[in-house]
């Protein structure tokens, strides 16, 4: 049957299927967006917690990124409050990990002989996480696509082995494929049956303009710095109890050491990472609302850097007497690298 | 002998750290072949090599290779004759037989006995060896030392790639190339093994490995892979392809494309094939000011500004690709960068609209909210400062005679932090000032008003003007003496290479509008004006002194000695030292200039060897006809004319007259001692040249003048 979306650019999902496609083929993870507010996709503990400690994993994720102060109220074609990235996450890099962005690309229907690209450097920081890498902005016809980064640093620890970080924002992409002005009028989807196409405002319009209002108008504002402050709270007793629960010493002398072993197995790391993303976002929020002075921006912001750097220090301890006391490991893919 | 050529393959470098790799690496490789003799004539005759010699020498870079190609390499190190010491004679021989001692040395050194010499030091005789070291190949010196050259390579930011963190670099090496004539060197780095293979232009040319037969081929090679290597002749071609591409534009008179050396050099270093594409606007957005639409080309999309012939911007621009373009590609491309640009506009246009709702004149409540140092409150706090500080300096310039609008500075200074608070400044930080400055305008505010808050970061570099208008000057003045003078009294003065908060910069820019601007303004009025306390004031006299001997040097190509002798009587007005040591700079061609300068030197040494302190008595009069009266009645004459001078700052005139002195100079060292026994006579003559010294030194402190040669 011949179909009538031939010879259109992909539409918005095409573009994530593609993409998805492509590096399941390349033997990655295809990981679901994690179900909670995060400002991009390295906030995701998929790559946040997964790059640190030396087991290798190959991820991939549409994240939607949240951004209470980019939010326009669906009125400015090109900024949003929530934009879609396609991480991946590879680690360590393979040799050929340009290559295989490259070919990601003309997966998706590029073919740069007709394009001009280059690699720009962009250096990526994330000092809340204590997070930084290297790498490279990647602009194909004067348009940033692709932030492509080599970890270094995560949680204030380097890494070994390093992570090769390829963010692709969708919407850009998108647009870009569909020639458009405005990310709303991408093609969302194209019914493969009558053609009748589905246009990015028709999907979201709504969601940026009444997020863009709560984000900015609506908000209350005590019951922000309220919320920032429990989570907190909960986030930095998590913490304060993991000293006890993961003290390599106390397990290797514990009289119940199957139990104690297994307290320290199942302690919640990644509840109490949850407890900070949720002290992030709320503290973007607050920003949002303009609700921060400046004089209070550099103390909460210390504040959340200390939970999520906290995190990642119990984290990256846990998994590393876990692997000390041969304990069952938790459900974390170990793949060989794609060559 | 065969040519070495050495290439690193790797993922994209960026762009502002190539050309200084691309220059170590060479030096490194030569001053490793010359360190190990590889370097100079044929095997045979060997003269030694001169280290500094780099002639020889080529480099070359994309952002995906670094390459350096060395002409003339020895592929031996010649043997090398050692002369070695042993011990001494009188320990070797012991009744003329040789004792343990010179057996031990000549089997050490490897000559028998009997061919040992015996040579003279300082320190008695002792026994020599004559030995060769062979010399190594150079395939084996390469393979050994090249690795930790490249090792060694300073790179602003690096990273580890492999696992188990073996090695830094700026990103990861993929390829090595090493040959030595048609020989690959062995050598390793970042677990890559060179061989002859390279790689082309990464879409024009593909994957297909290019195997490089001998060093000369290289450039040939790489070209036709899509590479041209050869950094300048990049840039030539990026130049000549931006001339082409502007006169293609059609309807436009006298179009050129806007010369930006700082951005011919960034794209150079973004592509291994260059070509340029034109692309244009909607002339609607021609109505946004020249400095947004030229930043947001050439900050963030690296375009090229076009003009007409009045110097008006064009609604075109030119973009550099790295990729050859065709009637197939191009429109393509053009397309996808007018989309981007188009989107950029449209942003700052809604930025600058959004801005103007609140104006900068009620923006002022907001600086309280944005921090200018932590121990130094808002901006709000400093603009207040700054306005009450600009208030002391009009009144000092006014004192010395500039016509100022006082209230203009003030009203500029009340602003001039304020488009810190704007959308625009948020999205493009590099034009804060100059945005407030054409808020200002358009906000009805006094053209002397917008002007000085336009001009406030003027100078930014030694490349700048100064701000066009005293207003501006004074703005910019106050604005940074009270950073440095409460950065300093903070204790955060620079130290050695720190300096974080750029007080020099700030400094610098100071000293040269007190200079350059017509302001009757010295560096005390300043101090006084900002510092309390002589301690903080010492302080920042000594970092001024540091600024303005760098400004005599580097910004008017003083000479050290020149700055040492105007510097020396005191700085008072910059305008008035910079026409001092002008006047001073010239005069050094003249020998009777040079003679005063060298008696003056005599002159303050015959003075400290005499502790003497002038008391201020009886200042004696010499009988004219004696050498001592006709120094002073001569004296007396040029400084009346250097009196004269001085008031019209005829420093040339003033210089000229005091070389006149000369030859009574000359004449009283000739005939007269003037240590004389006879402490009166003494007294008195030391007390004529104290005079002569104070008096003749307030333009100079001729002494420090280099006269040797």
């Amino acid at each position: 049957m011949p179909s009538v979306v031939a010879n259109h650019p992909l539409t918005f999902q095409e573009l994530l299927f593609a993409l998805q496609r492509f590096w399941s083929e390349h033997g990655c993870v295809l990981q679901q967006p994690y179900d909670l507010e995060v400002g991009a996709g390295t906030m995701s503990p998929d790559t946040f917690l997964r790059v640190l400690g030396p087991e290798p994993i190959h991820i991939a994720y549409a994240q939607p990124s949240r951004r209470p102060a980019d939010g326009r109220y669906g009125e400015n074609p090109n900024r949003l409050f929530r934009h879609t990235q396609l991480q991946v996450i590879l680690k360590p890099p393979p040799e050929n990990v340009q290559d295989l962005y490259l070919q990601s690309l003309e997966a998706i229907g590029i073919d740069l002989a007709q394009h001009d690209i280059k690699f720009e450097e962009d250096n990526w920081e994330w000092p809340v996480g204590g997070a930084w890498g290297v790498g490279w902005q990647v602009m194909l016809d004067g348009q940033e696509i692709t932030q492509f980064t080599y970890f270094q640093q995560c949680g204030g620890m380097d890494l070994d082995p390093i992570s090769g970080e390829i963010t692709y924002g969708l919407e850009r992409i998108a647009q870009f494929l569909q020639d458009l002005d405005s990310i709303y009028d991408i093609v969302w989807l194209r019914d493969p049956a009558s053609g009748r196409e589905l246009t990015y405002g028709q999907v979201r319009l709504y969601e940026e303009q009444q997020f863009s209002a709560y984000s900015f108008d609506y908000a209350d504002i005590p019951s922000l710095w309220q919320h920032l402050n429990l989570y907190e709270a909960e986030c930095k007793a998590l913490l304060e109890r993991a000293g006890t629960t993961l003290d390599e010493k106390k397990l290797a002398a514990s009289e119940n050491p199957r139990g104690d072993r297994l307290a320290a197995l199942r302690f919640p790391t990644l509840g109490a990472y949850e407890l900070a993303l949720k002290c992030s976002h709320a503290f973007n929020l607050l920003d949002a609302r303009g609700a921060i002075s400046v004089t209070e921006r550099v103390g909460v912001m210390a504040r959340i850097r200390n939970l999520i750097v906290g995190v990642a220090r119990i984290y990256a301890e846990q998994q590393r007497l876990n692997r000390a006391f041969e304990a069952p490991t938790p459900a974390q893919p170990e793949l060989e690298p794609a060559r | 002998m065969p040519d070495l050529l050495f290439e690193i393959g790797l993922e994209e470098v960026p762009a502002r750290m190539i050309a200084s790799a691309q220059a170590e690496l060479l030096r490194r490789v030569q001053a490793l072949l010359a360190r190990e003799q590889l370097l100079g004539g044929s095997d045979a005759e060997m003269p030694a090599p001169d280290p500094t010699d780099r002639s020889n020498g080529l480099s070359y870079s994309t952002p995906r290779r670094l390459a350096v190609l060395v002409q003339g390499v020895r592929a031996q190190q010649p043997d090398i004759t050692e002369e070695i010491t042993g011990p001494a004679v009188k320990i070797a021989f012991k009744d003329g037989k040789p004792t343990a001692a010179a057996e031990a040395f000549a089997r050490k050194s490897g000559v028998p006995v009997a061919d040992l010499k015996t040579i003279t030091t300082p320190k008695g005789e002792y026994l020599a060896a004559a030995t060769v070291r062979k010399g190594r190949s150079a395939m084996e010196l390469l393979a050994a030392e090249l690795p930790r050259e490249v090792a060694a390579l300073y790179w602003a930011k690096n990273m580890y790639w492999r696992p188990g963190k073996p090695e830094r670099f700026v990103r990861p090496v993929l390829w090595l190339l090493c040959l030595l004539g048609e020989e690959i060197v062995p050598m390793e780095f970042a677990g890559r093994r060179a061989g002859r293979v390279t790689y082309g232009h990464r879409v024009l040319h593909g994957e297909a490995p290019i195997a490089i037969r001998e060093p000369a081929s290289y450039v040939s090679q790489m070209e036709s892979a899509f590479v041209v290597v050869d950094v300048e002749a990049r840039r030539q071609k990026i130049r000549k392809a931006l001339d082409r591409a502007t006169r293609a534009i059609p309807a436009i008179v006298g179009a050129r494309w806007r010369e930006d050396e700082a951005l011919v050099d960034a794209v150079t270093h973004l592509c291994e094939w260059p070509d340029v594409l034109t692309g244009s606007f909607e002339p609607a957005y021609l109505a946004l000011p020249e400095e947004v639409l030229v930043t947001v080309m050439r900050d963030h999309q690296k375009y090229f500004a076009v003009e007409d012939g009045d110097g008006k911007l064009a609604a075109h621009f030119l973009a550099v690709t790295n990729i050859a373009l065709t009637v197939e590609n191009a429109p393509i491309i053009r397309q996808g960068n007018e989309r981007v640009l188009r989107a950029r506009f449209n942003d700052a246009r809604f930025f600058w609209e959004f801005d103007q709702r609140i104006p900068l004149v009620d923006r002022v409540a907001l600086l309280e909210n944005v921090t200018f140092q932590k121990d130094l409150g808002s901006y709000a706090k400093k603009s207040e400062r700054v306005r009450a500080l600009a208030a002391v300096l009009i009144e000092a310039a006014k004192a010395g005679g500039a016509a100022l609008d006082a209230t203009a500075v003030d009203q500029a200074a009340l602003l001039a932090k304020t488009d810190l608070t704007t959308e625009l400044v948020k999205e493009f930080t590099e034009l804060q000032g100059i945005i407030g400055g054409l808020y200002a305008a358009s906000q009805g505010l006094s053209s002397s008003v917008a002007d000085a808050i336009y001009d406030q970061y003027l100078p930014a570099s030694a490349g700048d003007a100064i701000p066009r208008s005293a207003e501006g000057c004074i703005l910019g003045l106050a604005d940074r003496m009270d950073t440095i003078a409460n950065m300093f009294a903070l204790g955060m003065e620079p130290s050695g290479s720190k300096d974080p908060f750029a007080l020099r910069r700030a400094g610098n820019a100071i000293v040269r509008i007190l200079a350059e601007a017509n302001l009757w303004l010295g560096l005390n009025d300043l101090l006084t004006a900002s510092a309390p306390g002589e301690e903080l004031r010492a302080r920042l006299l000594a970092f001024f002194m540091e600024r303005v001997e760098f400004y005599l040097r580097e910004g008017r190509g003083q000479a050290y000695d020149v700055v040492q002798a105007v510097m020396a009587p005191g700085v008072g007005s910059l305008r008035d030292l910079c026409a001092r040591s002008q006047a001073v700079s010239e005069a050094r061609g003249s020998e009777d200039f040079l003679a005063v300068s060298a008696a003056f030197k005599r002159m303050k040494n015959i003075l400290a060897q005499a502790e003497f302190a002038p008391s201020g008595g009886t200042i004696l009069a010499f009988p004219k006809g004696t050498p001592e009266g006709d120094l002073q009645i001569k004296y007396g004459e040029v400084l009346s004319i250097v009196g004269r001078c001085r008031e019209s700052q005829d420093y040339r005139k003033a210089l000229e007259v005091i070389a006149t002195i000369r030859p009574q100079v000359d004449a009283f060292f000739e005939k007269v001692m003037v240590m004389d026994p006879n402490p009166e006579i003494r007294e008195g003559r030391l007390l004529l040249l104290a005079m002569i010294v104070g008096g003749l030194g307030t333009i100079a402190d001729f002494s420090k003048i280099v006269t040797a040669g």
